[in-house]
């Protein structure tokens, strides 16, 4: 029942907030139904019986299961600390129309957390669905200038990858024995190797698409440039799991053997994918594309990880699932709060934070140090155990990944300094104290960074039932 | 065999109805009640109950998909006439007469989805067209009205020549018009026959390509669909079209299905370039009006995965498709007649000068562009579905799911202006009520899109 809740709750909530007006009201009622599902996410971690299982399309042979296992239960938490997060620090901004925005938000979570339990196949196509069709609305009514034409190449784009997993399930569904999308009759299905690698690329790319892998991207940098930062939270902290999420839970274990075939080729793209990204960061000027190609470098890193499909690798890249959403999120708020106070994104004009503002340029450099992957902080781990998995396929791969962990100290480094030291900048200059509430969040978030960082053993215990699924076999 | 009979008998009482009741809204209230009586008597039949115990000799067979298809055809008119009513009395003092020639219409779908004789499938058509060639030009003042209107008659008229040319040949190859399997099957052994048999079908499929505006057939599609008055626009595309659908797949996915592998390059082709035609110049399209037009043909293109093979769900599959894609066509047309012009533009800003009106037609366009939540996406599913079933190779699904994802494009292009675009939209005045009929199509469409059961469950019981 407690999965259904999760489902549940979101979408009363946006339903409640189309009757809302008043923008206080409405942010409470967004961030006290986002905090109860947050309750109910923590709840979860400690209950074990949390399967739920309901007729639906009978004549489909279609069924409403949702099922919840370490790797599920970990990118729920992630989404349910993202929302509320990103309600109370992005609580100051000015929107027309806020409770539909905030609507709109709580149906995407909905859809997210619908994503990340589905137990069945079309069910979790449905979801996939229903979380980006919310993120259209908002990013094409309250994105940046160049919205409408970005935010529907954006959605015509993850459509169609959508549409070919689509086909890829209705081809999955013609070969079970039973003829149902039940995750356990698409693992018995019987596949020859040519069919497994045409179900493979039909899935691929649609999670491709949506991490997005190189040379998938394009639609990224420019959609988070004009999104709303809110809803670029949502979607780089959480959205993007979504990928990495479907090859975990469908890719790897339907097509075992096509995932074997692709081992280096997909190993190989995503290094090419970390370097390119790694190297167009280093040169961006505007911060929210700055931090759309250091996410673009991190998921290529997760991805490659993935796809060397050794034990230590993937338990790595479950953490770093978690870490990164922590990490980018922290980076998204204070990017957000520097762009309302002084208007400009870009670099060339910020400059002394740390005279100005010290506390929220500790912030930054914590957030940032995370980003490096500096120890102590959450995303070493799971990086650390990235590189090892890397180096027992191909050291070659993991001294070329390596290369990135230098270059992301480079290119946040530069943005550190350029942000927070040298002269105060008549920009920076006008900057007030940031918001309570963002403060607040920011330093709620950073101690989690630290503290996962400083003992990740709870993480381990979480997905330790993933691994052994995925590796028994 | 009751829809026939009460739906002949109503038409007829229909024509004289203005004689004596001169008032509009009473017209409509007796096309309503006439509807419903049509429906009750469909569904009498359903459980055994009949006007007149006829045999018709086998030229017609009544079983429960032909009978439930009726139904819902019935039920779409119902609400076509429940929305359109004023608009329809517009047109003319005594608009007794299009609801007559209405239900003249039903009686050819009476037909239609019982025919098992080709005498029968040609009559069918007949009494189909015929009232859909008045019905276009029945704005007379308006030049593109009866431009439309003799053009289509003089194409449909055409068609139906290529129609009777085809049932001919099959007659002279088969020596019966009866389309039971064994008869067919007879033909075996000249060449001759068998020559004359694939002739006729060809040509039969020709002339019911035609009906169902597939391409290259399509060519009359936008002018008529543009020319005729919006509301009967609405019409044709959605109930009339269904009836064609219905008809075809009988002709084709099941009687002769014996032939089927001789014909399906032919159909494969047909398919791909009603998809192509359809989607790539919709793209282009500036009036509304034209657009929709392109998209029907493109709809259609998705339909025609029906006749790829018969399935265990192709029934399910063309039944569930035809209707939620009448029920949004239906309520598209709907908002656009009130739009004071036909352009892109006269949407702009029309969430911020009637939400609710905006948002009926989001989820009307999300449905017809196949978007999950609501009808659309079961209805685009099932028929992929029945594609993967029939055994049609992988390469034909993603193409369609391709031509899908393009027809994105032009439907949100309503919503675009609808939401994101600034300036006046150019609504006209609403009358009473309007939106609230339109948002309960649109919670049809949602409700199906969730429990698409909900239809498909009587088929069986």
């Amino acid at each position: 029942m407690i999965l259904v809740s999760f489902l549940f709750v979101p979408i009363l909530a946006a339903l409640l907030l189309l009757l809302i007006k008043d923008k206080k009201n409405a942010q409470w009622t967004a961030i006290i139904f986002s905090g109860i599902t947050l309750v109910l996410a923590c709840q979860m971690l400690c209950t074990n019986m949390v399967d739920f299982d309901k007729s639906w399309l009978p004549n489909l042979n279609s069924r409403f299961t949702l099922h919840a296992d370490g790797l599920s239960k970990i990118l729920i938490l992630l989404t349910a600390i993202s929302f509320p997060a990103i309600f109370i620090a992005t609580a100051k901004n000015n929107f027309k129309q806020s409770n539909i925005f905030l609507s709109l938000m709580l149906f995407t979570q909905a859809g997210l957390m619908g994503v990340f339990m589905a137990g069945d196949a079309l069910l979790f196509y449905f979801f996939w669905e229903l979380a980006l069709i919310p993120v259209y609305f908002l990013c094409s009514i309250w994105g940046g200038e160049k919205r409408i034409a970005i935010t529907f190449k954006f959605f015509i784009y993850t459509f169609l990858g959508s549409l070919l997993m689509l086909v890829g399930i209705l081809f999955l569904n013609a070969h079970t024995a039973d003829h149902s999308f039940s995750m356990q009759s698409f693992l018995h299905a019987n596949l020859t190797n040519g069919q497994q690698a045409t179900g493979f690329v039909l899935f691929f790319i649609a999670f491709a698409i949506k991490m997005p892998l190189f040379p998938f991207h394009t639609w990224q940098p420019d959609t988070y440039e004009q999104s709303p930062t809110a809803v670029t939270m949502v979607m780089s902290a959480v959205m993007v799991k979504m990928g990495l999420y479907g090859i975990l839970r469908w890719l790897l274990p339907l097509f075992p053997v096509a995932f074997m075939v692709h081992t280096h080729f997909m190993v190989v793209l995503s290094v090419i994918g970390i370097l390119y990204a790694s190297f167009i960061a280093i040169r961006q000027d505007d911060m929210k594309r700055f931090i759309a190609y250091s996410s673009i470098a991190h998921i290529g890193l997760m991805n490659a990880a993935i796809f060397t499909h050794t034990q230590i690798a993937i338990q790595g890249a479950l953490i770093q699932l978690f870490s990164h959403g922590l990490n980018v999120l922290g980076l998204w708020i204070v990017a957000d709060i520097i762009e309302q106070q002084t208007g400009t994104r870009s670099l060339q004009q910020m400059g002394g934070l740390a005279k100005k503002q010290p506390t929220l340029a500790i912030l930054l450099v914590g957030f940032a140090l995370a980003n490096i992957a500096m120890p102590l902080t959450n995303a070493f781990v799971g990086e650390f155990l990235m590189f090892n998995g890397l180096f027992l396929l191909n050291p070659w791969m993991a001294a070329f990944a390596g290369v990135s962990v230098v270059l992301a100290a480079i290119y946040t480094l530069n943005m550190v300094q350029k942000v927070a030291y040298g002269e105060v900048s008549e920009k920076i200059n006008t900057m007030q104290a940031p918001y309570k509430g963002a403060q607040a969040v920011l330093i709620v978030l950073l101690i989690l960074v630290f503290a996962t960082g400083v003992y990740p053993q709870p993480l381990f215990t979480l997905t330790a039932d993933t691994l052994q699924q995925l590796f028994v076999k | 065999m009751n829809a026939i009979i009460v739906s002949t008998l109503l038409g007829v009482i229909m024509m004289f109805c203005s004689w004596g009741i001169k008032s509009n809204q009473v017209q409509k209230n007796i096309a309503l009640i006439g509807l419903l009586i049509l429906i009750v008597a469909n569904v009498a039949q359903l459980n055994g109950w009949l006007v007149i115990n006829y045999d018709t000799k086998g030229m017609l067979k009544f079983n429960q998909f032909g009978l439930y298809t009726n139904t819902l055809l019935f039920a779409l008119t119902f609400i076509y006439v429940w929305i359109n009513g004023e608009e329809i009395s517009k047109l003319s003092n005594t608009p007794a007469d299009f609801y007559s020639l209405f239900f003249f219409i039903l009686c050819g779908v009476s037909v239609l989805t019982s025919f098992d004789n080709l005498l029968m499938l040609f009559i069918g058509i007949e009494i189909l067209s015929i009232p859909l060639y008045i019905l276009t030009g029945a704005d007379k003042k308006n030049m593109f009205s009866n431009e439309a209107a003799l053009k289509y008659f003089l194409m449909g008229s055409f068609s139906t020549g290529i129609l009777l040319l085809g049932i001919t040949f099959i007659y002279g190859a088969t020596g019966t018009f009866l389309m039971a399997d064994p008869v067919v099957n007879k033909v075996t052994g000249m060449a001759q026959e068998q020559v004359m048999l694939s002739a006729g079908l060809i040509l039969l499929f020709a002339a019911m390509n035609f009906k169902v505006s597939a391409a290259p057939f399509h060519f009359w599609t936008p002018d008529v669909y543009d020319g005729a008055p919006t509301v009967f626009t609405s019409f044709m595309a959605t109930i009339a079209k269904a009836a064609a659908f219905v008809a075809f797949i009988n002709v084709f996915g099941s009687q002769y299905k014996a032939l089927a592998y001789s014909w399906t390059i032919l159909l494969t082709f047909v398919i791909l370039a009603t998809l192509l035609v359809g989607n790539i110049i919709a793209v282009f399209q500036r009036s509304v009006k034209r657009m929709l037009a392109y998209s029907s043909i493109a709809q259609a293109g998705f339909m025609l995965f029906a006749l790829y093979g018969k399935t265990d769900i192709t029934n399910e599959a063309i039944l569930l498709y035809a209707v939620v894609y009448s029920i949004a066509t239906i309520g598209i047309f709907a908002v656009l007649i009130k739009m004071k012009e036909n352009s892109f533009e006269s949407f702009n800003g029309l969430s911020k000068a009637h939400p609710l009106l905006a948002f009926v037609t989001t989820v009307f366009l999300f449905s017809l562009a196949g978007i999950p939540l609501t009808g659309g996406f079961f209805a685009k599913y099932y028929m992929l579905s029945a594609l993967v079933k029939a055994g049609a190779g992988l390469w034909l699904v993603m193409v369609a799911v391709v031509f899908a994802a393009i027809s994105i494009y032009y439907y949100f292009k309503i919503v675009q202006a609808m939401y994101f675009a600034t300036g006046e939209s150019a609504l006209g005045a609403l009358p009473k009520n309007y939106a609230y009929k339109l948002l309960a199509l649109a919670i049809l469409l949602l409700v199906l899109g969730v429990f698409p059961n909900l239809l498909l469950n009587y088929l069986y019981f």
